[in-house]
């Protein structure tokens, strides 16, 4: 659906996107990470149009940017960082504005326009003028506009940015909603939201992809993948002592009357340490098992490309 | 036919903007007033005694000087600071389209505005027999004058996100397009430089990029095919500079 192809971009001396090529399949919502100013939205603007690739391109359905820039734009829905709207419209108005540009006229326009309105969840605010509405409500303007003419390919950047955690549990739903239709891509650095609705996830960092997998296959790579929280009615020197004595731990650390257990092996430490707890009758109150966190994977694949770029 | 409903639904957009927004009524209204005032009180209208729109048209290259510029500012700046530009240039147009969609409605927004002035032809019949051709050619080079201005001013408009600096420049630039062809300044200068005939020579191909001996000549009621290609060109150029100029910075 999506086939980005050793895509780079310059501003003047900056190399802002030094080569990036991924594929959105239909049903895959794509996780677009890394940190701010490593080349998301720049990469984003290059597949939408809006900005020239220095070298490289981007299929939209088939359609090269490079060459076919206008039936390329047809084919993506996209919603652009901040959300940005005409402030002096109403929401209906410029969902029709939209609905012309993209071609409809007549009844199979104000279907389209009645169509958005609803999936967007703005049935209440048709005819406010759009300056007056929240963020998160221009917000689902914004989105609204990007799914108005059903497009195949939807491109998202920072959808959540801003919202209070109702609004972007509704944008999520949203999201999970269409994804089975759609090759989607989001950006976020907000990583819980990977977890929440991405099907794979691309890490880049200073315009380069340092990591592009599924959330759990990037999980496995943080050093706490596998390790195992042990909390205990008694803590004592012993228990640190017995956990650590365990071949496949690595190492402990204590918190109160919480363990938790790094592992040298990670498929085996969970079983080894119920096993223990049982042996020792330690009466735990919790024990958990940890699929590691995409936070250190993140810091650790960005931090890391940081120190891979400067030689120094 | 593609191309036609783009630019279509965005000088739709442009125009109902104007509408919905007071600004068009502000520009109407003190429009409206000024060029009534010049005509009738500064520019003796009734004391002339001749029943045609000299009087009227004679004004219409400053009080445009003003009016136009501040029409044109919000074009782009506007889009710019708000971001909305990334939405515009992400539908399926070109980047020309865009432009020309906006410049197509402002001007239809500047000949409304020219339309309403439409008592003081009246008037005119009323008061005697003026020669038609010569008011369809007055208007007709008025609209072209606003055309030629606006295209300016959606220039400077592209080239900044804050719409005084826009507007600022606009007049400049206007100002010297107008006073390098207007005859109390080229007779001047053409006496100071009256001694270096490359100073004459520049001073000519300066004063023949003017709007006003363009102007004049389609206000003495002769349409040359010269001042048509004139105005066409100022403004296909105005409209290019400002494709280069947003292709440049729209990254910002």
């Amino acid at each position: 659906m999506l086939d980005i192809r050793e895509l780079h971009k310059t501003f003047g001396p900056i190399h802002a996107v030094r080569g990036i090529s991924f594929k959105v399949e239909q049903g895959e919502v794509l996780g677009f990470l890394g940190p701010n100013g490593a080349g998301k939205s720049t990469t984003m603007r290059m597949i939408t149009g809006f900005l020239p690739p220095t070298s490289g391109t981007a299929l939209v359905h088939g359609h090269d940017v490079t060459t076919d820039v206008v039936a390329a734009k047809r084919q993506i829905g996209y919603l652009p960082e901040n959300a940005p709207v005409y402030g002096d419209m109403t929401v209906v108005n410029f969902l029709r504005f939209v609905a012309e540009i993209r071609g409809y006229a007549g009844k199979e326009r104000d279907n389209r326009v009645d169509a958005a309105i609803e999936k967007a969840l703005l049935t209440g605010v048709r005819r406010q003028t759009i300056g007056t509405l929240s963020k998160g409500f221009r917000q689902r303007v914004c989105f609204g506009q990007a799914i108005l003419h059903d497009p195949p390919v939807l491109i998202m950047d920072e959808p959540t940015d801003g919202l209070d955690p109702n609004q972007k549990h509704v944008v999520r739903n949203m999201i999970l909603d269409m994804a089975p239709r759609k090759a989607i891509v989001i950006s976020t650095h907000i990583l819980e939201e990977v977890e929440a609705v991405c099907s794979r996830a691309v890490i880049i960092a200073k315009g380069r992809i340092v990591a592009n997998g599924t959330p759990a296959d990037l999980k496995a790579h943080s050093d706490s993948h596998g390790a195992v929280e042990l909390t205990v009615k008694q803590p004592s020197e012993q228990v640190a002592a017995d956990l650590r004595a365990l071949p496949s731990a690595a190492r402990v650390e204590q918190e109160g009357a919480q363990y938790t257990v790094y592992p040298r092996d990670p498929g085996r430490l969970f079983a080894d340490v119920t096993q223990l707890v049982r042996q020792r009758d330690w009466h735990p109150t919790g024990l958990k098992y940890i699929e590691g966190r995409l936070d250190d994977v993140f810091r650790e694949l960005t931090l890391g490309g940081e120190t891979a770029a400067n030689p120094n | 036919m593609e191309c036609l409903h783009n630019t279509k639904a965005i000088v739709k957009r442009e125009l109902k903007s104007y509408f919905e927004s007071p600004i068009a009524y502000v520009f109407l209204v003190v429009f409206l007033m000024l060029t009534a005032f010049l005509t009738f009180s500064v520019g003796r209208y009734y004391e002339n005694g001749q029943a045609d729109l000299r009087a009227f048209f004679w004004w219409h290259p400053w009080v445009y000087l003003i009016l136009v510029p501040a029409a044109a500012m919000r074009l782009w700046a506007e889009e710019r600071r708000a971001g909305t530009i990334e939405l515009l240039l992400t539908m399926p147009v070109t980047l020309t389209q865009a432009i020309l969609g906006k410049f197509l409605a402002a001007w239809c927004f500047l000949a409304i505005a020219l339309a309403l002035t439409f008592p003081v032809v009246l008037t005119t019949y009323y008061l005697g027999n003026p020669d038609s051709g010569v008011i369809v050619t007055g208007y007709l080079g008025s609209l072209l004058l606003a055309g030629a201005y606006l295209s300016v001013g959606i220039l400077t408009s592209a080239m900044t996100r804050n719409q005084v600096i826009s507007f600022v420049l606009s007049v400049v630039v206007c100002l010297f397009l107008l006073l390098a062809g207007w005859p109390p300044v080229t007779d001047f200068l053409v006496r100071a430089a009256q001694d270096s005939p490359v100073l004459q020579w520049l001073l000519q191909a300066v004063s023949s990029l003017s709007f006003m001996p363009h102007f004049e000549n389609i206000q003495r009621g002769v349409v040359a095919l010269r001042d048509l290609v004139y105005y066409a060109s100022v403004m296909a150029f105005m409209l290019f500079a400002t494709q280069v100029v947003l292709e440049n910075r729209k990254a910002g």
